[in-house]
């Protein structure tokens, strides 16, 4: 799996929120009594939220109390899923996939301008340390390529100028509309459309 | 072209919206109880009748799978997983079953749950599809208000509790053994086979897993009759498909069409063809990265089905049809493969993690044209010593592209790279070990 950095960094303590406790608690109801290791990947992502996006070290050791499991155990999970941040990211974390399907369609193009408008290596802040971007391998919306995933949101059907004018949306403080750039509905052919018709016009 | 009202995924761009209400009205959740009613045996006859493959990628008949669970529950509880972990490059089917027909998958899974006596489900979703499970758990929580799951679903006496599950970007979880580790909470390294998870799966007890469509395809089959679905396609490959089509087409899609529709037809028709004309068609990936490419000659008159694809040396996979056309540079497509797949290697089995790499950075050579010519049998040598040596199918999944590739467009890789180091070029390369029969007097 890929290779991770953990943060120089460190917060001393970790705890969750009130709010996120009990999130924690209903998550490891969902798995059999005594089965509650199931729930540290979620609690993982429950931290990262907590904590700006990224997972210091000292809330592996705050996961693994909680859920009565070995340190080592948690950080092997954080470690090997390509999902948790161990490091800082930045607000907007710009995730461009950059596997055959999108390289086909152009998503080269958009590293290029991650390059010249955020910054010039991956994972790195921008000057105005509002965005950080990575190349990550297929996001599964491969008919909606070139695409990218900001936070939680999939930016499809880009290109080169789409991209810059939503980097430029997000220098302005404006939060740039998720979806696809090409005004087309979800994963329908563009323009030539030829099945469920009649639902269209219904 | 397969008829509209034969098509499973009626909301599949999303005319109506994913709510309840509108789902009824699609038929979903119509006479559930009296298919629940007929009995376990009969809904595993007749998904057995209907010859429904799993939609995942390895097209093992789903009624066999479901009677490979014990028929009695022991001291173990059973359990139903579904496989919501879409990874595969070129293919992003479930992620609109699960963001519009979330309904299909719910009822789906109360049946085979019924099946398989299940009374806990998890859904893996891989964690990127945050949106898309979002809108599962609203269709979720609309089906336990509605009392379709949950205490005595449906009043059919049977309990049935479903929850989600997130991965973490981790592409091997979509293997069925990784994803149960994963699920446990551990990191995502397949298992040793057998025991299979039908009788030792999550948790040690008896797991059936299936995938997305697979699960939300099975009540319009109870309900039209095995025979309906059977009548789709050709036998042992029957039913209908969705198919993604990525790559360098005119309109890249997804679309629903009969198993068995020739390769042509669905670029042409639903795609709208390759970008430059058909002729200028270099080759295709027929489902999804793992499964080893097709030039030309052969797309021409391919058909679109598991058995078809077996004949021509390739395989349906998951139906992520990637079209690559004469403007790219098809060894650089193939080493990005290389590169996903080394990328994606969970590291458990020497001959895939240190052979991953190995293949991607030879690819990258000879997309540059730095390799000698020889040197494309010894990539295939490492595919084989790959394939077949490895705990999972990753091992399969990973070297078959390359395969694929040595195997249709060797010539292109030896007219790239005519480099040669044998000492008669009189070229002087530090790193080789006979560099000492340049020297005249050595020699």
């Amino acid at each position: 799996m890929s290779i991770k950095k953990i943060h120089k960094e460190q917060p001393d303590t970790f705890v969750f929120n009130e709010k996120n406790i009990k999130e924690a608690n209903r998550i490891i109801s969902n798995y059999p009594d005594g089965k509650q290791q199931s729930a540290v990947m979620a609690l993982l992502y429950i931290a990262q939220r907590q904590n700006n996006n990224w997972i210091p070290l000292q809330a592996m050791k705050y996961i693994a109390k909680f859920l009565d499991m070995p340190y080592i155990k948690v950080y092997e999970v954080a470690t090997f899923y390509s999902m948790y941040n161990l490091s800082p990211v930045g607000k907007y974390f710009f995730q461009v996939c950059t596997t055959t399907p999108c390289m086909l369609r152009g998503a080269y193009d958009l590293i290029k301008v991650c390059k010249k408008k955020i910054s010039k290596n991956e994972n790195e802040l921008s000057e105005n340390g509002k965005i950080s971007w990575m190349e990550v391998e297929c996001l599964g919306a491969c008919v909606n390529a070139p695409m990218m995933q900001v936070n939680e949101d999939y930016y499809e059907d880009l290109n080169d100028k789409k991209l810059e004018e939503i980097i430029e949306k997000i220098y302005q403080n404006e939060v740039p509309k998720p979806g696809s750039y090409t005004g087309r509905v979800n994963a329908e052919p563009v323009n030539n459309r030829k099945t469920l018709l009649g639902n269209k016009n219904a | 072209m397969l008829k509209d009202e034969d098509r499973i995924f009626q909301n599949l761009y999303n005319d109506f919206g994913a709510d309840y209400e509108s789902a009824k009205k699609r038929n979903d959740w119509n006479g559930t109880k009296e298919l629940l009613d007929k009995g376990r045996d009969w809904i595993i006859n007749e998904v057995k009748t209907s010859e429904l493959r799993g939609r995942g990628g390895a097209g093992f008949p789903t009624g066999l799978k479901w009677s490979f669970a014990p028929k009695e529950v022991g001291s173990r509880p059973h359990y139903l997983v579904i496989n919501a972990d879409e990874s595969e490059p070129g293919t992003c089917k479930d992620r609109d079953i699960l963001r519009f027909e979330p309904h299909k998958l719910i009822e789906g899974c109360l049946i085979a749950s019924y099946a398989v006596n299940a009374h806990k489900c998890y859904i893996y979703i891989r964690g990127e599809y945050f949106n898309e499970g979002q809108k599962l758990q609203i269709a979720l929580d609309e089906a336990y208000q509605n009392n379709l799951i949950g205490k005595n679903a449906l009043n059919s006496g049977w309990d049935l509790d479903i929850y989600i599950h997130y991965g973490a970007g981790a592409y091997i979880c979509g293997e069925e053994t990784a994803l149960l580790e994963s699920l446990e909470g551990k990191k995502g390294q397949p298992r040793l086979k057998p025991p299979f998870p039908a009788l030792i799966g999550l948790y040690g007890c008896p797991t059936i897993i299936n995938n997305v469509e697979t699960i939300a395809a099975v009540p319009t089959i109870l309900r039209r009759g095995a025979k309906w679905f059977s009548s789709l396609g050709r036998p042992k490959n029957t039913g209908t498909k969705i198919y993604c089509i990525s790559g360098n087409v005119n309109n890249p899609c997804n679309v629903e069409e009969e198993m068995g529709i020739p390769l042509k037809e669905l670029i042409e028709t639903h795609a709208g063809g390759v970008v430059g004309g058909w002729d200028n068609l270099k080759a295709v990936i027929p489902g999804g990265s793992s499964m080893p490419m097709l030039p030309k000659e052969i797309c021409d008159n391919m058909k679109m089905d598991f058995d078809a694809c077996v004949e021509n040396k390739t395989g349906l996979g998951t139906a992520g049809i990637v079209v690559i056309n004469n403007d790219q540079d098809i060894i650089k497509c193939m080493a990005r493969i290389a590169r996903f797949y080394k990328h994606e290697s969970c590291g458990q089995c020497t001959p895939c993690r240190e052979g991953s790499g190995w293949m991607w950075r030879m690819l990258e050579r000879m997309a540059a044209g730095d390799a000698t010519p020889d040197e494309v049998d010894m990539l295939f040598d490492v595919t084989k010593q790959i394939e077949g040596h490895t705990i999972c199918a990753f091992g399969e999944g990973s070297s078959w592209p390359v395969q694929g590739l040595i195997r249709h467009f060797k010539h292109e890789i030896l007219e790239r790279n005519k480099f040669d180091p044998v000492v008669k070029k009189q070229k002087n390369i530090p790193y080789l070990v006979d560099q000492h029969l340049l020297e005249k007097e050595n020699a």
